[in-house]
């Protein structure tokens, strides 16, 4: 050892530093004086409060890092936030990070940075993620964005607890109470009683908002419905297994359903079965607590008798509808591991309950350990309105993404071609058999697998 | 022979009238073209280079890595989906073109027979359609149509009639896409037509009239072939422009029911856009070229052929 000009405190000073480096992120960006510029599209949030909240966290976290902090927010409206992303991805700049909807991230994962060492910091820290954010996000074992705790939601149900008790004989507040716990009733939430319960409501005049259009809100329900009955139709490995006994039954399932439905769901768009609750024309239908905010400004009345409740069970279990953001930043940013120390930050439980604070409880973290923020119980009226909006233990449940297991390639291909919804309107609305839409998805199926 | 040639006097430096008015021309085609550049760089920027750049996209797979050639042309002829496609785009176009051309004719007649006094209100009040944007007066139509809350089928109701599924049913969904565009386009047509009846002189008429011919016969025999050239022209122009529209199917109905009524360019975004395969969308809205140029080139070639006629 003697002569090699290293002393031994010198390697211990030197293995010190390197092991808080690799431990701190933001060493690079704390340390400086000045962090540079970093460009951020981020969403544009339904609910104006989350803007607000949003720009106070970044802006506070920009000042305390000497980043210079340029901040967009893109609207989903118009597929805004896809136009920009397809843009950047061909022109090969703009913002540093951007929120990229469910899909993107998998479609441009080869011009996303790796987020592994973020993913690793955070889930060391916050435990376990949800898979769906996993089958989206990490690709060949690399994390390529981080899930955004702004705009990811779940979309169970949303009821009416004065017209379910009523009608259908349920009493959603008993059945799954404020609280850690499930109270009776609610071992027996299964399709079979949802069908039982939309046929009674259909009798009373305030049928169940189930639309079955091209758009999210009918791919989501839809989605969990299918999975609920194993119907799948694209398997993890990729193969076509629409002709199983669970995507027949499912389709008859929906042929029942859909004659206690309004007449015109099949045209109803991602907002159609929100005014049918507001307006006191709908017992339940599948949605983020947005329509019942809605409602809490313009119909009180309605607000009042709303409670969210998880979807119902299937033989294959229950599945709650989830549709999650992400956080990613472009290879191409100039500006990397400011980039990357503040997607870290955001995601942390600080900031993560602001956000949910700040958006009356609407948006979902991705990590179980953050589910117990007060906002989900303190909301109201009425009280603990959405305590079961996001999935807690006691639901039994598990967050997903319609057409999950298929590779997200086809899958995407899948959701927003809406492909289980015309297969339900194939059988429900135009007459034809199950047989006939069945053969019909397998032709659009295997176009949609070509590489 | 060769001597003569090599001896022959050169003829002096002389300016010719002719040369002078070549150079002026030249000068003039230099004016024009300078004139003229921004546009030439206009449509270079965002007509040739975005179809170029299409074709090039076109010929790749899926995630842009790998060129493929024709591939993705035969995939979509063998799509199903896509045939329908092809077809209710050209329902949706030839449709909505030959009502608004009727529709536009009709309204510019009764415009052109009003006093002239009462005339500009009228044509300021028809010309409301096509100065609002289409985004804007669609999202109107929007809740007119509304499977819920229509306003149509409130007053339907009023009168005992059972509401219409106006964008729930592929019948009444393409008939619904369809009126909202001949609504926004119908006055283009009135205006053009309007200008073009103005131009005809008098004279014929009053020629017509001295021959004892009718009022049907004024609008067949003099009215129409005047109108002609104008007519077509103002067809193509909106075929073109129809056959590329997104807004007015992508607010009012997405595509659906069960596809029935998308065009080129609206499932051209669904396959490019949202569903994150961009080569296969550029495909899709390349078909809308050599459809457009058959319309073209039939069109044009009765235009030219008329007016070397009238020549």
């Amino acid at each position: 050892m003697e002569g090699n000009g290293f002393s031994r405190r010198t390697v211990l000073r030197a293995g010190a530093l390197g092991a808080v480096a690799s431990a701190l992120p933001l060493v690079n960006v704390h340390g400086q004086n000045a962090g540079g510029k970093l460009s951020l599209g981020l969403w544009d949030h339904w609910v104006p409060a989350g803007n607000d909240a949003m720009r106070k966290i970044v802006m506070e976290w920009g000042q305390k890092n000497k980043v210079e902090i340029q901040l967009d927010f893109i609207t989903s409206v118009g597929n805004k936030n896809l136009l920009t992303i397809a843009a950047e991805s061909q022109a090969k700049q703009g913002h540093d990070v951007l929120s990229f909807p469910t899909w993107e991230v998998r479609a441009k994962a080869d011009l996303l940075e790796p987020m592994d060492d973020v993913m690793g910091r955070l889930q060391q820290k916050y435990g376990e993620l949800n898979p769906i954010t996993e089958y989206l996000a990490k690709i060949e074992g690399k994390w390529h964005a981080v899930p955004a705790i702004s705009g990811s939601q779940n979309k169970p149900a949303l009821g009416r607890i004065d017209l379910l008790k009523q009608h259908a004989g349920l009493d959603i507040q008993a059945m799954y109470p404020a609280s850690d716990k499930v109270g009776p009733g609610a071992d027996n939430w299964t399709w079979d009683t949802f069908l039982k319960a939309a046929q009674a409501c259909h009798k009373a005049g305030v049928p169940f908002g189930l639309p079955i259009g091209q758009f999210t809100d009918a791919t989501d329900w839809i989605g969990s419905l299918f999975q609920a009955f194993n119907a799948t139709l694209v398997n993890e490995k990729g193969d076509i297994t629409v002709k199983s006994d669970g995507v027949r039954q499912v389709l008859d399932y929906a042929k029942r359903l859909c004659a206690v439905l309004p007449g015109d769901v099949f045209s109803w768009d991602d907002a159609s079965n929100n005014r049918a609750l507001i307006s006191g024309k709908s017992a339940l239908i599948f949605n983020p607590p947005s329509a019942w905010a809605v409602a809490k400004r313009d119909a009180p009345d309605v607000a009042k008798e709303c409670w969210s409740f998880p979807a119902p069970a299937g033989a294959n279990g229950r599945y709650t509808p989830y549709l999650p953001y992400f956080w990613g930043v472009w290879a191409f940013s100039k500006n990397k591991g400011a980039a990357k120390a503040l997607i870290e930050y955001l995601s942390e439980r600080d900031q993560a309950q602001a956000m949910v604070a700040a958006s009356g409880g609407y948006d979902i973290p991705p990590f179980g350990s953050m589910t117990n923020f007060d906002t989900w119980e303190t909301e109201g009226p009425p009280k603990g309105v959405v305590y079961n909006y996001p999935v807690r233990p006691q639901h039994n449940a598990k967050q997903f993404i319609a057409c999950y297991p298929a590779p997200p390639e086809t899958a995407v291909q899948m959701y927003n071609q809406a492909i289980q919804a015309k297969m339900i309107a194939r059988v429900a609305q135009s007459g034809d058999s199950i047989d006939s839409a069945i053969s019909w998805a397998q032709g659009e199926l295997e176009g949609f697998s070509r590489g | 022979m060769s001597q003569g040639t090599l001896s022959a006097p050169t003829a002096p430096a002389v300016v010719s009238p002719h040369g002078t008015l070549r150079r002026l021309a030249r000068r003039n085609s230099t004016t024009a073209f300078l004139l003229t550049l921004p546009l030439i760089l206009l449509v270079l920027g965002l007509v040739v280079y975005p179809f170029l750049y299409a074709l090039y996209l076109a010929t790749l797979n899926k995630r842009m890595t790998k060129f493929i050639g024709l591939d993705n042309f035969t995939f979509l002829f063998s799509r199903q989906t896509f045939w329908d496609v092809v077809f209710q785009s050209v329902l949706f176009a030839v449709t909505a073109v030959v009502v608004k051309a009727l529709i536009g004719f009709i309204l510019a007649h009764v415009l052109h027979a009003l006093p002239a006094k009462g005339q500009r209100k009228w044509r300021g009040m028809l010309l409301v359609p096509w100065v609002i944007p289409p985004a804007i007066s669609t999202l109107a139509w929007w809740w007119l149509f509304d499977p819920s809350y229509s306003a149509f089928n409130w007053v339907l109701a009023g009168i005992g009639v059972d509401p219409v599924p106006w964008l729930g049913v592929p019948g009444w969904a393409r008939f619904s896409v369809i009126l909202v565009n001949v609504w926004y386009g119908s006055p283009f047509f009135m205006i053009m037509y309007l200008a073009a009846l103005k131009s005809v002189p008098d004279q014929l008429y009053e020629a017509a009239a001295i021959d004892g011919a009718t009022g049907w016969q004024r609008l067949r025999y003099v009215t129409f072939p005047m109108m002609r050239n104008i007519i077509s022209i103002t067809v193509l122009f909106s075929l073109i422009v129809t056959f590329a529209n997104f807004d007015i199917v992508r607010i009012l109905t997405n595509g659906g029911p069960l596809d029935t009524t998308h065009v080129f360019a609206t499932y051209a975004f669904q396959v490019g856009i949202q569903s994150g395969d961009i080569p296969l969308g550029a495909t899709v809205s390349l078909f809308m070229f050599p459809l457009l140029a058959v319309f073209a080139i039939f069109i044009l070639r009765g235009v030219n052929r008329r007016n070397k006629e009238m020549a």
